[in-house]
């Protein structure tokens, strides 16, 4: 098998047992990452990074001195801050800033041995579900439908070039973001493992910040084992994040066990939604049998606020972006447009103008109208209220239950361009990954199996704060009885 | 509620974007999409419920009032689109 086409878990022991050198992993990821230039994934390639890190990691083989990730080369999604290496968002606002500073979560990769391949395309500031308001343009997903048609499909977003980089094999694992769905919705539309941890697991300082008390990084993989080897290597506590949580990490990997006797999983009522496809309705039933086999008595819960989740979250989340990016004015970094003659707050004016895009302007409108003066307690308050009712919703239902089994999105992958123009129907993507967020919870979405137009369909867990090995250890029950080996056949 | 095009403007001026007189118009009706959608909330029955402000439990923590960094003019001026002198420029503000 090709090197680029290995787990993290199947490289990482290969590599330390003398079967391939880490150079050798690296050329090969950088060759892949070269040919799969039409999918659109990354937006600045390093392959002089995953070599340099390669040749560190043969070094310490030799000198045996290995460290976790030595020889694992990764895709970084865009909006970590790589120092000197271009860290844009996704958006022209940002077009050439390069950091001088690394963020946390992907200086912890690297000084756990990982080379960095490049950094992945995504949704402009995370803000989408498709990758395609991107300033780079959208990323094609490796997937096509099995019609005979040639249609370019969503890899999901937001981290959509993280996910396609995943399942095309240009990259064994990469970082995601997730504020509403960004890790997980795209993993499943790709046929791939993301995770998103428990809100503070993972420091945000020098990741871009869309809604600060959502966003969360996590890794995505193939499997759940090469998810559970990179969240390890990147959670932790950091006194530069003032959420972050002051707690020891968990050994994960040597943690996971897929014998889920004594545990019960709880399936929402509220999950079940006109308008879902059957088959998507009917995979979940079969993930609720593959726990039953694994030892996990089903329960039947209710989270009676369920359907109040997006419109809370499209409250929440644009008010805090509007705040958070209150920070690009063309001064300190980024793009600047200054009118001739203009004053400084027509700078500002014209400098957003130019370097945000549709949807961005849209959701910094309306987080500025639900912030303003007269709409406050109308808006922003009654959604944080609903949002304490949410989170009672889960912690009432993990009295009855260890883990939340359900769908991970409304559909499979659709097409490019087929729901740009209607924003409510593009939010609905998130329906049922949103709800976590608001929350804080762990959540996973591990592959199923494929719909009737040869898609991926994904499956979620959601499990109580903290218990990342609960929501992992479940994942790995249903990934062992899906026997999900398809992949997207290449044609880029 | 809803918006028209004035309150769109006044909005946009709080938020610093600038837009022409077409983008406010087609900026009403989606903004009106969005609104009339998530009010929705309203039929929540939140009599007496805290608004959420921590969604895990965390102390503020306190660390020891000390310089921790400094002397990196350059580094922080660095991605400036203008930087003169050691500062940032922008277009003058005091006539």
């Amino acid at each position: 098998m090709s090197l680029n086409l290995k787990t993290i878990a199947e490289l990482r022991d290969g590599f330390r047992a003398g079967d391939f050198s880490a150079r050798e992993v690296a050329e090969s990821f950088n060759a892949a990452v070269a040919a799969g230039r039409a999918l659109n994934a990354y937006t600045v390639e390093t392959p002089e990074a995953a070599l340099a890190a390669a040749d560190a990691a043969d070094a310490a083989r030799q000198a045996g001195d290995l460290r976790p990730l030595s020889g694992i080369p990764l895709g970084i999604k865009d909006l970590f801050a790589t120092e000197g290496v271009d860290s844009t968002s996704g958006s022209n606002i940002l077009k050439g800033f390069k950091p001088p500073y690394e963020s946390t979560v992907s200086g912890k990769l690297k000084a756990a041995g990982a080379g960095m391949l490049g950094k992945l395309n995504m949704d402009e500031f995370a803000m989408g579900s498709s990758n395609e308001t991107s300033a780079y343009g959208p990323v094609i997903s490796p997937w096509k439908r099995n019609d005979g048609g040639n249609a370019a499909l969503t890899p999901g977003g937001s981290s959509g070039g993280s996910a396609a980089a995943v399942a095309a094999g240009l990259a064994p694992g990469v970082t995601g973001t997730d504020t509403g769905g960004s890790i997980r919705q795209p993993a499943a539309f790709t046929g791939i493992s993301g995770i998103k941890p428990t809100y503070g697991r993972c420091s945000r300082w020098g990741i871009v910040a869309f809604a600060s008390s959502l966003d969360q990084a996590g890794p995505m993989a193939r499997t759940v084992r090469d998810c559970a080897i990179l969240l390890e290597n990147m959670c932790g506590f950091d006194p530069k994040d003032a959420t972050s949580l002051d707690l020891p990490v968990p050994q994960w990997e040597a943690g996971l066990s897929s014998d889920l006797k004594g545990k019960k999983v709880g399936i929402p009522v509220e999950y079940r939604i006109d308008g879902v496809p059957e088959e998507i309705d009917a995979l979940w039933d079969k993930g609720v049998e593959w726990l039953r086999e694994a030892g996990a008595e089903p329960v039947k819960i209710s989270l009676p606020h369920t359907k109040y989740a997006l419109p809370t979250y499209y409250i929440i989340a644009p008010a805090e972006a509007s705040s958070n990016l209150a920070r690009y004015d063309g001064v300190r970094y980024g793009l600047r447009e200054a009118p001739e003659g203009g004053n400084l707050d027509a700078m500002y004016a014209a400098t957003r103008a130019e370097g945000f895009g549709a949807e961005v302007k849209r959701r910094i409108m309306i987080g500025t109208y639900v912030l303003s003066a007269g709409f406050y307690d109308a808006y922003f308050t009654k959604a944080q209220k609903v949002r304490t009712l949410i989170k009672r919703d889960f912690a009432q239902a993990f009295n009855d239950c260890d883990f939340i089994l359900t769908p991970t999105a409304p559909s499979a992958a659709f097409g490019l361009n087929e729901k740009m123009s209607d924003p409510l129907a593009m939010y609905l993507n998130d329906v049922f990954a949103v709800p976590a967020s608001l929350a804080g919870l762990p959540a996973m979405s591990v592959p199923g199996g494929l719909d009737s137009q040869g898609l991926p369909l994904g499956l979620h867990l959601i499990g109580r704060e903290l218990d990342e090995q609960g929501v992992l250890n479940a994942g790995l029950a249903i990934e062992e009885r899906a026997g999900f080996t398809a992949r997207a056949e290449k044609w880029w | 509620m809803s918006v028209n095009a004035d309150q769109v403007r006044h909005v946009a001026k709080l938020a610093r974007i600038a837009m022409s007189d077409a983008e406010v118009e087609a900026m009403v009706p989606e903004l009106n999409n969005i609104l009339g959608w998530v009010e929705q909330l309203g039929e929540v029955d939140t009599d007496g419920v805290e608004p959420l402000t921590a969604v895990i439990e965390n102390h503020l923590r306190l660390r020891d009032d000390v310089v921790n960094d400094g002397n990196i003019r350059s580094d922080i001026l660095k991605n400036a689109p203008d930087a003169q002198h050691g500062f940032f420029a922008v277009p003058k503000v005091i006539e």
